[in-house]
């Protein structure tokens, strides 16, 4: 795929319909690849597609739309959902941007790779149903299914929702993935179990500000925690309530906006499952105010920022909070 | 830290009663900004006005904080009070003390510590207020009034006696309303019709105002003094400015089973039609739904026989745009269904009918000509039985609980009718109680007890039950001389309860102004601003809020006509300062704000933040129109990243205000 990506890159370089490329570069180890803009055909040299190719290249664009002529960047179906979210917002000129869609089986988490015995990793590759992993000490072959991150175990849609032309065949949009079972087993618990969840979860919080950092929905001009007059700027978990209010915060302001990417978790060296506090809030808006995905369409109006009559009344969530 | 005086009001005891004022005062005299603290029995007294003056001068106050009554009560006051006194009027905060603390609180020493909180928070946001300058906007001189009723008729009438121009929406084809309905009016039992008709006419013909009949309001924007209303003028594919009304159409039309609407469906209309001899405007209406032309595209025949070519088979609904500074609602009311009374028998016998399927039968143009006669069979009744209360002051959940009000009366005159014009007729009347107040109400009550022998009984009737020989038994308690009652009746009345016209509540939501539980719009207040609805601007005249008869709705229109008067009188109205204002440097420009915003007061730019000359830096930020916007705040809240900030009410304030509470 990388070869068909780089000279389909190229092209668009040298026909002048693109200035830069948007893309991936290796990172220090092999799995773990860094978005980088190439700014000539030759510098595609450097370019790598990979199962590693994780991380969500669509916030990228909010500075780059900024820039002179267009730029050329790779979205997989997640990241697609993202760009249409950005464009919702007027984050990004769709203008400014030439989008080569990429058909997605998955990413593979490099900590499952490990679990399964792999050191020294120094390629993968996808085989049918399988992923052979080159390592120091020699070949393994692993069900695919298996090293997957958990966004991609419970993938919510195969479909690159926009784009200007594809690379592969696009996938589906798939409804019954699970994606809010573990948020359904969080609802289950008492109160006290659940506080003390995610008491244990968010106390390994170091406030690296990572999760902020990749969220494509995270791109205001000046953070709320990064500015001293919102009264809740600090750069480090001072007590365990900032703790909690960080990451609670954050859920809030991406409510409704989250289209589920799962970057937060994927980069959180603490391996916080941050994405099941924005799940949560999904399942309840589909819940109350029917189903509804952001960037499944650009320019849709979210259910909190919207009134319908057929709303549900604020009433509707206290019942359904008795009847538990 | 600024100079604070705190001024606080026993409003006689109904502060003082459950609040310790003299301590309220004294502990917050110590609050470290507070320089002078004092109490006093009515703030809002010249007296008491006085004291703030002085403290202000004498104290260099910076700031003022009235512990009193709710904000919405005086705060208008106490602002013009210190901005006597030299200071700008929104540096003044009032805590209110008494709704939400004297009177919801029994034990002194609760109130007295809420007081101190309460005043403790107001203290907090002075602090951090900021002087601000009202701006002014211009009146738009045009009033719209919803509906074309007796209640919409005389508001536009009134209004445009006064010199403005008014538009009357009306969704039906023809203005007139209810009122075209009705047979005789009480007291005085005077023809409906030609009380009501020389007032459609004079709306027709006076210059000033413009009806759009068979049009409905789509959408609401804007603000008092400039509100933008869309107006939807639904296709009657005919030309208003070509029909004569000369009525071939409405003649030949091949299509005759149309369930007449004027007549309540108690006999049809053809496709095309005019709902009545006097309708205004005398125009056709073809009823798509049922013309041949539209269903099946054969026949075209009312095409054929127009001389004045009005008739267009293409015509399409239309929208409207217009501006007004003052909109009337006048959307009236209908008699509920009472199909799910079926202990009335209502569906099952076409004798059982409503008062205002009687009052049909009764006029000269209903379907019996004005013959009192049964839908049945034609025979001329001669047992007739009233039942009051269908449906009102009904607790059981079936029907409303409030009581209709005119159906005391309009039933005492249907049984008069029918003694005076049918003596051989024998009329019982049941009800649970007889409301006449209103000035000649009673005697014509009287009247029909005394002079006109109807008999009246206290009691519900339990079951009317249609039998074999075309008669309806009557199963009734007469609950004074404790018996039951078994009546053989040829007629059954049933008086239905009133309820507001389905269209309020769409139209309240695009108006933002409230309403009750039974969706009657609410007034700004019950006793004192009663045609005025809480929403600047928004006016309500007519059964929309609340049962009432002709003479109450004519003397409400009048009332909410005047208030428009007064309204388009202006030139300019002051704006309230308190809006929201964008953090150009924050702000992404994402939309958010504008999607909620209820006003539209949001629209965004593309500024040029660059120092550098790439365009790099060429953002979408939003900008809010200081005229339009209301300080609703609904922005502030949704702004990810809190560009967004409410002058008066900003978020560093409210922030303060709870961090005074929670100290």
């Amino acid at each position: 795929m990388q070869e068909v990506m780089v000279k389909r890159a190229s092209e668009l370089m040298k026909d002048g319909t693109v200035s830069r490329v948007l893309g991936w570069k290796n990172g220090e180890f092999v799995y773990d690849p860094t978005p980088a803009v190439f700014e000539s055909a030759e510098a595609l040299s450097a370019f790598v597609y990979n199962d590693f190719c994780a991380s969500n290249l669509s916030k990228y664009l909010i500075a780059l739309s900024k820039k002179n002529g267009k730029t050329l960047v790779f979205l997989k179906p997640c990241d697609s959902y993202s760009f249409n979210q950005l464009l919702t917002e007027h984050r990004i000129d769709r203008e400014k941007i030439y989008i080569i869609g990429l058909e997605c089986s998955g990413k593979v988490d490099e900590a499952k790779l490990r679990e399964a015995g792999c050191e020294g990793i120094l390629s993968v590759k996808t085989e049918g149903e399988d992923i052979v992993v080159d390592t120091l000490y020699g070949e393994k072959t692993l069900p695919k299914a298996d090293c997957l991150g958990e966004r991609c175990i419970t993938c919510k849609s195969r479909k690159v929702v926009a784009f200007d032309e594809m690379i592969g065949e696009n996938g589906e949009v798939n409804s019954e993935c699970g994606r809010f079972d573990q948020v359904a087993a969080l609802e289950a618990m008492t109160p006290d179990e659940r506080y003390e969840f995610w008491r244990g979860e968010l106390s390994r919080c170091i406030r690296c500000n990572a999760c902020r950092n990749i969220c494509p929905a995270c791109s205001c001009e000046n953070c709320v925690f990064d500015n001293p007059k919102s009264g809740i700027s600090q750069k480090a978990a001072a007590d365990t309530f900032e703790e909690n209010m960080f990451h609670i915060i954050r859920a809030f302001h991406v409510a409704g906006r989250c289209t589920d990417c799962g970057e937060c978790s994927r980069v959180c060296p603490q391996q916080i499952p941050l994405h099941l506090l924005n799940r949560k809030f999904i399942k309840d808006m589909n819940e109350c105010y029917g189903e509804y995905q952001a960037g499944a369409e650009a320019g849709s109006r979210a259910p909190l920022v919207n009134y319908t009559l057929d709303d549900c009344e604020p009433s509707v969530v206290y019942e359904r909070e008795a009847s538990k | 830290m600024r100079r604070i005086g705190v001024f606080v009001c026993h409003c006689g005891t109904n502060i003082a009663g459950t609040v310790d004022v003299k301590a309220v005062a004294e502990t917050l005299g110590k609050e470290p900004a507070v320089v002078f603290s004092t109490d006093y029995p009515y703030m809002c007294s010249e007296a008491g006005q006085n004291i703030i003056k002085e403290a202000i001068k004498e104290h260099k106050l910076e700031g003022v904080v009235v512990c009193s009554c709710s904000p919405r009560m005086h705060e208008a006051t106490f602002r013009k009070t210190v901005q006597a006194a030299g200071l700008n009027p929104y540096l003044l905060e009032v805590a209110n003390i008494r709704e939400q603390c004297s009177w919801i609180h029994k034990d002194k020493t609760e109130g007295t510590a809420k007081a101190i909180v309460l005043g403790r928070a107001a203290i907090a946001k002075v602090q951090l207020n900021t002087p601000l300058i009202a701006g002014e906007s211009p009146v738009v001189k045009r009033a719209l009034v919803i509906g074309g009723g007796i209640a919409g008729i005389q508001t536009a009438l009134d209004i445009a006696d006064a010199g403005y121009e008014v538009d009357i929406v009306e969704k039906q084809p023809t203005i007139g309303g209810k009122m075209t309905q009705i047979d005789k009016t009480f007291p005085t039992l005077d023809c409906s019709s030609c009380i009501l008709t020389p007032k459609m006419v004079d709306c027709a013909q006076n210059e000033k105002i413009t009806i759009y009949s068979y049009s409905e309001v789509e959408a609401v924007t804007g603000f008092v003094g400039n509100f933008s209303v869309k107006i939807r003028r639904k296709a009657r594919y005919v030309d208003e400015t070509k029909c004569t009304g000369c009525g071939v159409c409405t003649e030949k039309c091949p299509v005759k089973n149309v369930p007449n609407e004027y007549n309540l469906g108690m006999d049809n209309r053809h496709a095309a039609y005019i709902p009545f001899a006097q309708a205004i405007p005398n125009v056709a209406v073809i009823d798509a739904a049922h013309c041949n032309k539209f269903k099946t595209g054969k026949c075209g025949l009312c095409q054929k026989l127009c001389s004045a070519g009005a008739i267009n088979y293409e015509q399409e609904d239309t929208i409207i745009e217009e501006k007004y500074g003052a909109i009337v609602a006048a959307t009236g009311y209908n008699p509920i269904s009472v199909d799910k009374y079926d202990e009335f028998a209502y569906s099952q016998s076409k004798d059982v009918v409503t008062s205002l399927e009687f009052e049909r039968i009764l006029k000269a143009d209903g379907p019996t000509e004005g013959h009192l006669q049964r839908m049945s069979d034609g025979k001329q009744p001669k047992t007739i039985v009233f039942i009051q209360c269908v449906g009102s002051r009904d607790t059981s959940g079936c029907g409303k609980e409030y009581c209709s009000k005119i159906c005391c009366m309009y039933t005492a005159k249907h049984a008069m009718y029918c003694r005076e014009k049918y003596p051989d007729t024998e009329v019982y009347v049941f009800y649970i109680d007889v409301r006449t107040p209103g000035k000649n109400y009673d005697e014509f009550y009287r009247r029909a007890v005394e002079q006109y022998g109807v008999h009246y009984i206290k009691g519900m009737v339990g079951k009317v039950s249609p039998k074999a020989d075309g008669t309806l038994h009557v199963q009734a308690s007469d609950l004074i001389s404790n018996e039951q009652l078994h009546i053989s009746a040829d007629m059954v009345v049933l008086a239905a309860a009133i309820e507001p016209d389905k269209s309020a509540r769409p139209l309240a939501t695009m108006l933002t102004a409230s309403m009750d539980t039974n969706d009657f719009f609410t007034e700004a207040h019950a006793k004192l601003r009663p045609v005025e609805s809480p929403t600047a601007g928004v006016f309500l005249s007519g059964v929309c809020q609340g049962p009432k008869d002709i003479p109450e709705t004519v003397a409400q229109a009048g009332a909410a006509a005047s208030k428009v008067i007064g309204l388009l009188a202006k030139n300019k109205l002051s704006c309230n300062p308190c809006v929201s204002q964008s953090n150009e440097a924050m702000c992404n420009g994402c939309s958010t704000c504008a999607n909620v915003c209820p006003y539209g007061a949001i629209t965004y730019e593309d500024k040029d933040f660059s120092r550098r000359k790439d365009g790099s830096m060429i953002r979408r930020v939003a900008v809010v129109n200081e005229a339009v916007c209301q300080g609703c705040g609904a922005c502030t809240v949704a702004c990810p990243s809190g560009a967004m900030d409410l002058k008066g009410f900003s978020t560093s304030q409210i922030m303060a205000e709870v961090d005074a509470i929670c100290k």
